[in-house]
């Protein structure tokens, strides 16, 4: 399995991507939204973790510029930000899942795999 | 400040509100790399148990981390008890430049995601004031959330406290994009009704 994670906390993203590494999923990482649309333009991926709350670009309209790129793109939501607005808004998007930090990695890998799998 | 039907009580839950929901998001990104730094130090534990070895340089990098990251949360934390004890008093004498600084680092976070940098010019002496520290930091996130709005292509605000012959101002500078924003955006009625409950006044741009 191949993913990107997208988050403009840096030691998150590259944290989380050397764990899953660990466990034999490949994982690339990004700090915003436009370096997002670079990679999947560039690369495939099975799932894309995407944080909802980041500069520049929200992880709402990465998405919906991801999709355009690849529709069959499978997109999960990781965010702090736990707003009911924003859990609607990202499901009706299309999102996989929509999940809250922090998150214990096996429960992450087993949303990530549920997600390609769709 | 149980009236939702008054403007006042209505602009100070909403700010209430948003700081607190900000600050939270701000505790669980810190929560969530704490988490990572945690779990890759018990990924190496087991590989090490494994008989992998491991190199403690690495090891230490983690702890450290894990301390920044302590470290940070805990300003957080100061930050949020600072604001939530704002509302204790209606009204006490307040130095202007702390309030502004206080909310300047809570709007951190919304500064960051519209990608404004807020300039803060810091003053050589205090600016005290007699006022509601917690409306005064209301009208101030207002003003602020619209300074931000129209910094236009640069991006950014400078922030200024004076002291004045009545009183005192704060200034929001660098406002580039003011000119292209319909004048009836701001102030609101919200924004009218807090200036009126402190005695205060917009002047020049703001």
């Amino acid at each position: 399995m191949k993913v990107l994670l997208v988050d403009d906390e840096e030691e998150l993203a590259a944290t989380l991507a050397e764990r899953l590494s660990l466990r034999d999923i490949e994982a690339d990482w990004v700090t915003c939204g436009m370096d997002a649309i670079t990679r999947v333009g560039e690369d495939t991926y099975d799932v894309i973790v995407l944080d909802v709350k980041m500069p520049g670009m929200s992880g709402l309209e990465t998405m919906e510029k991801i999709q355009k790129i690849k529709p069959e793109a499978k997109i999960i939501f990781l965010t702090g930000h736990g707003s009911v607005e924003d859990h609607e808004a990202g499901k009706k998007a299309g999102a996989s899942f929509y999940l809250m930090k922090p998150i214990d990695i096996q429960v992450l890998i087993d949303k990530m795999h549920e997600a390609a799998k769709q | 400040m149980n009236d939702k039907s008054d403007p006042i009580s209505e602009a100070a839950f909403k700010f209430f509100g948003k700081m607190t929901a900000s600050i939270s998001h701000e505790i669980k990104n810190v929560l969530a790399i704490i988490n990572e730094n945690a779990g890759l130090l018990e990924d190496y534990t087991l590989m090490a148990e494994k008989g992998k070895a491991i190199d403690p340089e690495r090891l230490k990098k983690l702890a450290g981390k894990v301390k920044s990251q302590v470290q940070r949360a805990d300003g957080i934390v100061k930050n949020l008890n600072k604001f939530a004890q704002t509302v204790d008093e209606s009204t006490g004498r307040v130095d202007l430049n702390e309030t502004l600084d206080l909310v300047t680092v809570l709007s951190g976070r919304f500064a960051f995601v519209q990608g404004v940098t807020l300039d803060r010019k810091q003053p050589e002496n205090p600016v005290k004031i007699t006022t509601s520290p917690f409306l005064l930091q209301n009208i101030l996130w207002l003003c602020l959330e619209f300074a931000m709005e129209v910094s236009g292509e640069e991006k950014k605000v400078g922030l200024v406290t004076e002291k004045t012959e009545t009183g005192a101002s704060v200034r929001f500078t660098q406002l580039n994009g003011l000119i292209a924003r319909p004048s009836d955006r701001f102030p609101t009625e919200r924004e009218k009704a807090l200036l009126r409950a402190l005695k205060a006044r917009l002047a020049g741009a703001c």
